[in-house]
């Protein structure tokens, strides 16, 4: 199997570093707005700090896959005396709370990133922190090319639960159809 | 579609429930600007020339300026406006935190209160829905730990509260508003919120602000926080320490306090300990500071550190900022800084201003060493102890009495200004630091200062810590010092104020009291407040602005980022017009409520050297460059220039403006 360079984009967060001022949660929202920077407006970001203040947590939390239901149980973990509910480092976009949820139609929003034409050198976000707490990292890894098809069936999973099953099949049949190679 | 401001207030009536989503003039915008600006107007027209500060119609006035909800760094401010308890005057106390971009993206600039409610209540406001809520079960809770209860009992983890404690709800006059790591704390806010019986205010919203040329106001911000990054990396040389950086003052970050504590007074601002800073006093301070400021912290859109989480061995945790640091420790003369961190949670809590409070409490010591207060003013009771005799006992028994206004702290809890005159018996000689019936930094010099005599005496707000600013404090010694600071100085607004940092002299004709000279005074002293009421009304941080030198925001750079993101054609002759407008419209409502020229004197004891020929000379000539008359007030001509025809009618009207008076 071919062996392909995958690129993979990590941001670093220093929380002790977070003076819990937000410069990034509104970053984020200028720059996804439409037209940009037209305005501002942190329910919108892909990130945001989970601030506890009298507890000492200022924890900035990147959103991540979207989840059509909340968690069974969940986990509390004591870090250094302070005590943080699984929630505090989930990414994910989950019915449980008002997090990475657009405001006005509830659709789960993601980290991209920023990726945009031209590309930046590093996420909004990180360009705004003037306290180091985010660090923007690039790495190549060299990976073997293969389908995986578990991906797939997450792919079509989500798009039926969003959609509906019929809504889906139909739209196969349809793209099938066009893409059928000429007899 | 409106551009940097919602356009929209909410009315709230405490005394029927009645709320109102009320559409704004988009037109004072362009005259008033926001925050302070158009807070000021309305009071104004609304009935804030004649109500008194327990009155039901004394509006309570929560407001955000014009950049808070946009993406300019430190743009936090929140500014309550209310007829003062203490000073009967418009106070304009504020607040940092984050409170003003939550209540903008909720969709509201200002909320305005009227009248009182029959019982204790909060306000909560999530986007449209707003609700007056039953606060009963908040009744005594601390300022700090309501906010948290209520983030509770609403499950909104990421509301931002606004709150009163103990003193608030006893209308105490120096009663603060806390919320987050922030408070408006002067002139006695937390009283009036208290009186209408509103124990907090809590927002959170979750709409667009929209900036009208969104790209070129981020161009220009880059050219802000480049400069932020550039300032924090290069300190400014020959100063000391608090004023090399920007900010407020990194009383959070420096450890360094000779200069406070040798130059600012202990007790009720009366020693100067000139060796305290010794190397055990220094080691002391330095390890207990260090060991109980736990992380730096914020307020909203700020990169520097201002604040501090701190807990004292153990204790609960709070927030604090600036020179409460060092109040209540100077004020009882207790030379453990323990000291203070161990009272300010308690104070942070009862939400009191740690500024007026600590000298109100050195002053009932001093009355009671006097023998004008006596052991049946510190006697105990049956609900609670007599006073104890030590420094520290002695305050934290003074400061439970004066927040539940028991015994001796109901009178206390009126100010220093007020309490003396009830207490008589010589206690009027004791309050020598207030200024406008409003307690003053205990500082306490040797030589008059030109630029400060103007600032303490003829500023509105009344508190000088939030006047000075981009203009140094002081002469630097030697020539070369002056020329490096005037090299890189992109802040002035004229290229004349190079000229006066290179004259002033440490000694000598070219220094205090005689330079800088009653003309260059007043210019300076217009520049500086003119910064403040901009930032004000933009509710942008003033120690990114208008309270530190060489800050990123200044009258060069401030034009086009509030053209960006308003729309408004605004240049700088533009922008000083609008300051110009509000500040004459602030004063002239003070002057219909009875302040002259009568009260703008700094107290007797304020310099050692004093020269009361000089000093008339420094306020008449400011008056007339004001373009005010000899007692203060602006003449029609002046009012007239920035538009404001009206309110000559109405001070000639009411006589405080005879009919064609200009001097």
């Amino acid at each position: 199997m071919a062996k392909i360079i995958k690129k993979v984009k990590t941001i670093k967060v220093d929380a002790d570093k977070c003076n819990g001022c937000r410069g990034c949660e509104i970053v984020c929202s200028g720059f996804h707005a439409t037209p940009i920077w037209s305005s501002i407006n942190p329910a919108r970001s892909r990130i945001q700090v989970i601030t506890d203040r009298l507890n000492n947590k200022w924890l900035p939390v990147f959103a991540g896959q979207y989840t059509a239901a909340e968690c069974m149980g969940r986990n509390k973990y004591i870090i250094d005396g302070k005590e943080y509910e699984e929630c505090d480092f989930c990414r994910a976009s989950c019915p449980s709370r008002e997090l990475f949820q657009e405001p006005d139609s509830i659709l789960p929003l993601k980290c991209d990133m920023c990726e945009s034409i031209p590309p930046l050198d590093q996420p909004k976000c990180v360009e705004v922190c003037l306290n180091d707490v985010l660090t923007y990292e690039e790495r190549e890894e060299e990976v073997e090319e293969d389908v995986k098809v578990e991906d797939v069936e997450i792919g079509l999973a989500s798009l039926i639960d969003k959609y509906g099953r019929d809504k889906v099949i139909d739209i196969m049949a349809r793209m099938a159809e066009k893409t059928k190679p000429a007899a | 579609m409106r551009y940097a401001e919602t356009g929209y207030n909410l009315e709230i009536d405490l005394a029927t429930g009645n709320i109102q989503r009320v559409e704004t003039d988009p037109k004072l915008m362009e005259t008033h600007l926001g925050g302070l600006g158009t807070s000021v107007k309305l009071h104004w027209d609304r009935g804030g020339l004649d109500v008194k500060p327990f009155d039901d119609e004394n509006l309570f006035v929560v407001s955000s300026g014009l950049f808070n909800g946009t993406p300019a760094f430190s743009a936090n401010r929140t500014v309550c406006t209310f007829i003062s308890p203490q000073t009967h005057l418009l106070g304009y106390p504020m607040m940092g935190g984050f409170f003003s971009a939550e209540l903008k993206h909720a969709g509201y600039d200002k909320i305005v209160f009227r009248n009182k409610s029959p019982k204790w209540v909060y306000l909560w406001i999530k986007n449209d829905k707003v609700e007056i809520r039953d606060a009963s079960h908040l009744q005594g809770r601390g300022a700090l730990e309501t906010q948290d209860l209520i983030r509770k009992e609403l499950k909104e983890p990421r509301a931002q509260v606004a709150a009163i404690g103990l003193a608030g709800e006893n209308r105490c006059f120096t009663a603060s508003i806390e919320q987050s790591r922030s408070s408006c704390s002067r002139l006695g806010g937390g009283a009036v919120m208290g009186d209408k019986k509103i124990k907090a205010i809590a927002v959170r919203g979750t709409k667009d602000i929209n900036l009208a040329r969104g790209e070129e106001f981020m161009k220009l911000l880059d050219g802000v926080k480049d400069y932020i990054n550039f300032r924090n990396a290069n300190p400014i040389p020959d100063v000391m320490t608090i004023l090399a950086g920007i900010g407020s003052p990194q009383e959070m970050v420096h450890t360094d306090e000779k200069w406070h504590t040798e130059n600012f007074a202990w007790g009720n601002a009366r020693v100067r300990r000139k060796d305290f800073w010794n190397k055990e006093n220094e080691a002391n301070w330095t390890s207990t500071q260090l060991a109980t400021v736990k992380r730096l912290i914020s307020c909203y859109n700020c990169p520097q550190h201002c604040g501090g989480l701190v807990s004292f061995q153990g204790g609960p945790y709070y927030m604090m900022k600036c020179f409460g640091k060092l109040t209540y420790s100077m004020a009882a003369y207790v030379d453990d800084l323990g000291f203070n961190f161990r009272i300010l949670q308690r104070a942070t809590e009862y939400g009191v201003d740690s500024f007026s409070t600590p000298q109100i409490l050195a002053f009932a010591v001093e009355l009671y060493e006097a023998g004008i207060l006596t052991d049946k003013d510190f006697a105990g009771t049956s609900t609670y102890e007599a006073c104890p005799s030590d420094n520290e006992g002695r305050f934290f028994w003074l400061l439970d009495r004066v927040v539940r206004r028991e015994g001796i702290g109901d009178i206390l809890a009126d100010g220093v200004y007020w309490a003396a005159r009830k207490i008589g018996n010589g206690a009027e000689a004791f309050d020598h630091n207030t200024i406008k019936k409003h307690e003053q930094l205990p500082l306490k010099l040797g030589m008059m200062d030109p630029i400060y005599y103007l600032m303490y005496t003829t500023n509105e707000k009344i508190s000088i810590t939030q006047i000075e600013g981009n203009f140094p404090q002081a002469a630097f010694p030697t020539m070369e010092q002056r020329e490096a600071f005037v090299k890189d100085w992109p802040q002035i607004p004229d290229e004349k104020f190079k000229q006066y940092v290179l004259d002033w002299e440490p000694r000598g004709e070219m220094a205090n009291p005689y330079y800088p000279t009653p003309e260059i005074a007043s210019e300076i002293v217009d520049w500086m407040e003119m910064l403040h009421n901009i930032d004000d009304a933009l509710c942008l941080c003033a120690g990114m602005a208008s309270f530190c030198l060489k800050p990123p925001y200044h009258i060069n750079n401030y034009p086009q980022l509030i053209s960006a993101a308003t729309g408004m054609d605004l240049d700088r002759e533009g922008l000083k017009k609008i300051a110009n407008r509000s500040r004459n419209l602030h004063r002239a409502l003070n002057n219909i409520r009875g302040m002259s020229r009568a009260d703008e004197k700094p107290p007797e004891d304020h310099w050692k050297k004093r020269f009361p020929d000089i000093e008339e000379n420094l306020l008449s000539t400011y008056y007339k460059f004001k373009g005010w008359n000899n007692n203060g007030v602006p003449t029609r001509a002046t009012l007239e220039k920035f538009d404001l025809g009206y309110v000559a009618d109405e001070l000639e009207k009411r006589g405080v403006l005879k009919d064609g008076q200009d001097n």
